[in-house]
């Protein structure tokens, strides 16, 4: 068992429908560098060209924000469930 | 916590006989109570969204007898509204949300107080209209209006009971700044215009809203008779697919820019700037546009022209422009290889906007001889072939 990667609906276009991916790693910047490893489309919608993760994009180990963990340098052992927190508006046209 | 209800400064007001037998099943209740319902009577709510999330809330809140129920909305009921928006009905397409609701509302329960703010929420009106009422819900569409909503609660005090839905996938949380943290402690910064797609484009289950907006009202319930254990702190993640629902736990951002301890942020800012929503094109549209009928003429002429639909394939189901290819934006740049650089591609989406995306895309990427169908497939429907469906 790994660690469960939940993927929000406006990414799944990236994961071919898959709402959930199971990676590995020890901490969460390694799960996910594992999950764009497997699913490289995603990579342009989670880092920016510097390699940080966005800043719209907020992730949760099990029922905790990173950033108020150690962020990238929080350990993750398997059984561990990572959810990506989408930014979504409604229905707005798109402009 | 305890919400002061400014309607109850003095003292609440009375029920009638009339008011005691529509509340009876409240009443009866000892978590509302007489007391309860007259703290509804006395509240005033602020709806920001007469829409999907609108629909429930109103219903629901108005029904439960809040005393004051102000909207806030500009829009007209379109008829791709009415599978989620059930303050309309088919009679109501092209009427203004905001008379049909208050016309519907007023249906439900005649005892409690409208009052309509038909405008554009913004920076020079917000502060101005949350300042009447108690509590603020968000219904809205946008996230510049989302950031908005959010910074007016926080410089007023008040409560913001948020809902988001997209496709099957709903977000529920309060905010309030005196108690916990505020959406931008969540969301610091919106995403680029763009990158996540909107109902409009992504569509949405029609029962999402009837879900999320019943969870939003149900929070106002609560904070205004003081029961219960609010949403503060918690944000709801609903899964209508999975059937799923999952809480996490929000934390107060120490540096946030509006509701931390030294805000760098003390006033309303520009949204549409904040979110990086172009204030003019920035390039002019000729340059990039075409027009259906001129691509009608190169057709009609023989012309060889690579019509490219970056839709989804749900919407290309729907229709599409005969001999066109399917390349969905999401894709596009991990597919140029299936395009010619040396052909002349006319991109089109369902109006524009995605289309106008892939432009950029293939232009950046060396295609030189790229342009964007004006108005999408539903203006080649309009101007072109009356036979495509129009969605």
């Amino acid at each position: 068992m790994g660690i469960s990667v939940q993927i929000p609906t406006p990414l799944r276009g990236f994961t071919a429908d898959q709402g959930e991916v199971e990676v590995s790693g020890a901490t969460v910047g390694e799960a996910m560098l594992s999950l764009i490893a497997i699913h490289q489309a995603l990579q342009p919608h989670l880092y920016n060209e510097d390699g940080n993760l966005r800043a719209f994009v907020n992730l949760f180990l099990n029922d905790e924000d990173v950033r108020y963990l150690q962020k990238d340098q929080t350990p993750v052992q398997d059984g561990d469930i990572l959810t990506i927190i989408p930014s979504i508006a409604g229905g707005g046209q798109q402009r | 916590m305890t919400l002061v209800l400014d309607g109850s400064k003095t003292a609440l007001p009375t029920l009638t006989p009339a008011e005691i037998r529509r509340y009876s099943r409240h009443l009866i209740m000892p978590e509302v109570g007489t007391i309860g319902q007259q703290k509804l009577k006395a509240a005033k709510v602020l709806m920001i969204g007469t829409g999907g999330l609108g629909s429930p809330l109103g219903m629901y809140l108005a029904a439960a007898g809040v005393g004051t129920l102000g909207l806030v909305d500009f829009d007209v009921v379109d008829e791709s509204n009415l599978h989620r928006q059930l303050l309309y009905g088919e009679a109501d397409i092209g009427r203004k949300k905001i008379d049909a609701a208050t016309e519907r509302l007023n249906v439900v329960n005649p005892h409690i107080n409208l009052i309509q703010h038909p405008v554009r929420l913004d920076s020079s009106n917000a502060l101005e209209i949350v300042a009447d009422y108690d509590l603020v819900v968000d219904g809205t569409d946008n996230f510049p209006t989302r950031y908005l909503v959010n910074d007016a609660c926080v410089l007023s005090g008040k409560p913001n009971v948020y809902g988001s839905i997209f496709r099957f996938e709903g977000q529920v949380s309060v905010f309030w700044a005196e108690h916990g943290p505020c959406y931008r402690c969540l969301f610091p910064e919106p995403p680029p215009p763009g990158l996540v797609p909107s109902c409009a484009e992504g569509g949405v289950l029609g029962v999402l809203p009837g879900i999320i907006g019943s969870l939003q009202a149900n929070e106002v319930i609560k904070l205004i008779i003081g029961q219960g254990e609010p949403l503060i702190g918690r944000l709801v993640l609903f899964d209508a697919l999975q059937m799923k629902f999952r809480e996490l736990k929000l934390r107060r951002n120490p540096e946030c820019p509006v509701c931390s301890e030294n805000p760098s942020q003390t006033e309303l800012i520009d949204y549409e700037q904040f979110c990086g929503i172009p204030q003019e094109p920035e390039e002019a549209s000729d340059e990039i546009d075409i027009s259906p009928s001129e691509v009608k003429a190169m057709l009609d002429r023989g012309e060889k022209i690579t019509i490219l639909d970056v839709r989804n394939p749900p919407e290309y189901e729907i229709c599409r422009i005969e001999g066109s290819t399917l390349i969905p934006i999401s894709e596009l740049e991990h597919r140029l290889g299936e395009l010619d650089p040396a052909d002349f591609i006319v991109a089109h989406c369902h109006h524009g906007p995605r289309s106008t995306r892939a432009v950029g895309i293939l232009r950046e990427n060396g295609f030189s001889k790229v342009k964007n169908l004006a108005g999408g497939i539903d203006a080649w429907s309009a101007e072109v072939d009356p036979d495509i469906a129009r969605y």
